[in-house]
C-alpha cells in the first residue's frame, strides 16, 4: 500500500515543480524565496519530522476515507416509493416520488414529493390523550452545477403539517482531488419553523435550525472506500412538542401522580461524527459498515453500529441485501420519569427519545432489474422491497398504562419499562432516464 | 512545546510539500472497475435511504452525519 519515494516524487514533480518547486515560480517573492530556502538549508535537521508527519498523512488517509467516484452529476431516475413504519400503537405510512433529470452536461434538477400519514395513539397519546390522525406534507426542491471536477448544490425544502411549518434551504459544494481517489464535502443548512398547537388558536413558536456538515471520502484500495462525516447542528427556539407532558408525583392524585407541561432549553448544539466503510469481496458481494458517535448539549449521548451485506444473484436479476443495526443513547440531563414535584427542575422532559434507550433492527431487501423485454420505455427499472424490525427497549421510560385499569399494584415510578417493536417497509420502483 | 510544534508544523507541511512526501494516488482509473459495481455505491437508492434516516431521526436523539442521504426531516 505504501507508495515508493520514486511514486512520490514524480506525482508531486508535476503538480509543484519538484524538489524545488518554488525557485520555478515566478509569482514567489524573492523575500518568500529565501525564508523558503532557509526552511531547506535545515531540513535535514528535521528530516526525521518529516519523516514522521509523512507516516502521519499516510495514516490519516488511512484512517479517514469516504468514497467518490470522479465528479459526475447524479444518476438520472424516477423513484416511485411506497414507505410504512407501524409500531408502538402508531401507523405512518405514505408515497414519495423523486425524479432527477440532467440540464446538459453540468446542471441535474431534482424534485421530490413526500407524505407522512399518521394515524393511531402511541404510548404518550394513550396515557394523556386521544386517537389522531394528521398529514405531513414535503416538497424539495434541489439543483446540483457540476464544473470541472467541482459540484455545487442548491436545496429548498417545504415541509407542511396542520400545526408545523418548515421551510429549509441548503448550499453544498463538493471537490474531487488526489487523482479523484479524494472527495471533499461541505455543506450549510437553515430551516425555519413555525409550531402551532391545535386546539389553541393563539399558540405560536418559532425555532431555526443551522446544520454544518463535512464529509470526506477516500478510495483506499481497488475494492475498499470509506467515508469520514462530521456534522454539527444547532437548534435555537422551541425545541419542545407542544402536547407532550412529564409526570411528578402528587400525593392528591389518585395514581399517585399527575401531570404538567414539559419545558426544553430554547437552545440544542450537537457534534455527529460517523465512519463508514464498503468492501468488495473475493466473490461479487458486498459488506458495508458504519459507526457514529453523538454528543449535544442536552447532555444525551449515542453510539450506534451498521453492517450490511449486498449479494446479487446475476443470473436471477436479484440483488439482496440483509442488515444489522444497533443505536444507543444515554438520555438528556433533564429527563426523568417520574419527577419528585411540580415544576421540580428548570426544564424538564418525558419524552421517551430523550430517555436511556437501545435499539436493535434488522433489514432484509431484494432489488430486482425487471428484464428488457418487460422494461417499461425500454429503460432500466427496478422494482425494490426492504423490510425492517426495530426493536426499542427503553431503560428509564415506564409504562403508565398499568394504572388504566384501576390497578394500583404499582406504585408511581416502579411499572415495568416499555419497549416495543416496529416494522418498516419500504417498496418502490425505480426507472432510469 | 506544544507552541513550537505548531509553529514547526506550517514549515513542515511546506517543505513536505515541496519534496514530496504527499502519496501518489495509488488506484488508477483503470483499477475501479469493482469500485464501479452498483453494489459498492453507499446508498444505491437516494429516496429509500433518506426514509431511513428520517426514521431513525425522528426516534432518536441522535442526528447528523449521515453522509449523502442526510439533512434533516423537517418535523417534529
Amino acid at each position: 500500500m505504501a507508495a515508493t519515494k520514486k511514486s512520490l516524487e514524480s506525482y508531486c514533480a508535476p503538480r509543484f515543480g519538484g524538489r524545488r518547486c518554488w525557485s520555478a515560480s515566478p509569482g514567489v517573492s524573492s523575500r518568500t524565496l529565501s525564508a523558503l530556502r532557509a526552511l531547506c538549508s535545515g531540513a535535514h535537521q528535521i528530516a526525521f519530522a518529516r519523516d514522521a508527519l509523512k507516516r502521519f498523512l499516510f495514516g490519516l488517509v488511512f484512517v479517514v476515507s469516504p468514497v467518490v467516484n470522479a465528479a459526475v452529476l447524479p444518476e438520472e431516475r424516477a423513484d416511485t416509493l411506497y414507505h410504512s413504519y407501524s409500531g408502538g400503537g402508531v401507523t405512518i405510512d405514505g408515497p414519495s416520488i423523486l425524479v432527477r433529470k440532467n440540464i446538459g452536461n453540468t446542471v441535474s434538477l431534482s424534485a421530490n414529493y413526500y407524505v407522512d400519514m399518521i394515524s393511531g395513539a402511541s404510548i404518550d397519546v394513550q396515557a394523556t390523550a386521544s386517537r389522531y390522525t394528521e398529514q405531513r406534507d414535503e416538497f424539495s426542491l434541489g439543483a446540483d452545477y457540476l464544473v470541472d471536477k467541482t459540484t455545487m448544490s442548491l436545496n429548498y425544502t417545504n415541509s407542511s403539517e396542520n400545526d408545523y411549518q418548515a421551510e429549509t434551504v441548503g448550499f453544498g459544494i463538493s471537490q474531487d482531488f488526489f487523482g479523484d481517489l479524494s472527495t471533499l464535502s461541505m455543506r450549510a443548512t437553515y430551516g425555519s419553523d413555525d409550531v402551532m398547537r391545535n386546539g389553541d388558536e393563539n399558540f405560536l413558536e418559532h425555532a431555526e435550525h443551522r446544520r454544518y456538515s463535512l464529509g470526506w471520502s477516500q478510495i483506499l484500495t481497488t475494492k475498499l472506500i470509506a467515508e469520514l462525516s462530521v456534522e454539527t447542528v444547532s437548534d435555537e427556539g422551541f425545541l419542545n412538542n407542544p402536547y407532550r407532558s412529564v409526570r411528578y408525583l402528587d400525593p392528591n392524585s389518585g395514581t399517585g401522580f399527575s401531570y404538567q407541561a414539559e419545558l426544553y432549553p430554547s437552545t440544542r448544539n450537537s457534534d455527529a461524527v460517523a465512519l463508514r466503510a464498503k468492501y468488495m469481496l473475493p466473490y461479487r458481494a458486498a459488506v458495508k459498515t458504519e459507526y457514529r458517535r453523538y454528543a449535544d448539549s442536552w447532555g444525551i449521548e449515542a453510539d450506534n453500529l451498521e453492517f450490511r451485506y449486498t449479494h446479487p444473484l446475476e443470473s436471477e436479476n436479484l440483488i439482496l441485501e440483509g442488515k444489522l443495526r444497533f443505536y444507543k443513547q444515554d438520555g438528556a440531563d433533564f429527563y426523568s420519569d417520574l419527577f419528585p414535584y411540580v415544576n421540580a427542575t428548570n426544564f424538564r422532559a418525558r419524552d421517551k427519545e430523550l430517555s436511556d434507550f437501545s435499539s436493535t433492527a434488522i433489514g432484509l431487501g431484494v432489488a430486482y432489474q425487471v428484464p428488457e423485454r418487460w422494461a417499461l420505455f425500454n429503460r432500466k427499472n427496478t422494482l425494490n422491497f426492504y423490510w425492517d424490525y426495530i426493536l426499542f427497549d427503553y431503560e428509564n421510560f415506564h409504562d403508565v398504562r398499568v394504572h388504566q385499569g384501576g390497578d394500583s399494584s404499582y406504585l408511581p415510578g416502579e411499572e415495568p419499562a416499555y419497549s416495543f417493536n416496529a416494522h418498516v417497509v419500504r417498496a418502490f420502483w425505480s426507472m432510469w432516464f | 512545546m506544544i507552541k513550537r510544534v505548531l509553529l514547526l508544523l506550517p514549515a513542515l507541511l511546506l517543505l513536505g510539500g515541496c519534496e514530496s512526501i504527499m502519496p501518489e494516488p495509488w488506484v488508477k482509473p483503470y483499477e475501479r472497475h469493482y469500485l464501479a459495481d452498483p453494489i459498492m455505491s453507499f446508498e444505491r437508492d437516494p429516496v429509500a435511504a433518506g426514509f431511513m434516516n428520517h426514521v431513525y431521526e425522528a426516534r432518536e436523539a441522535a442526528r447528523g452525519a449521515e453522509g449523502g442521504s442526510g439533512g434533516g426531516c423537517g418535523c417534529n
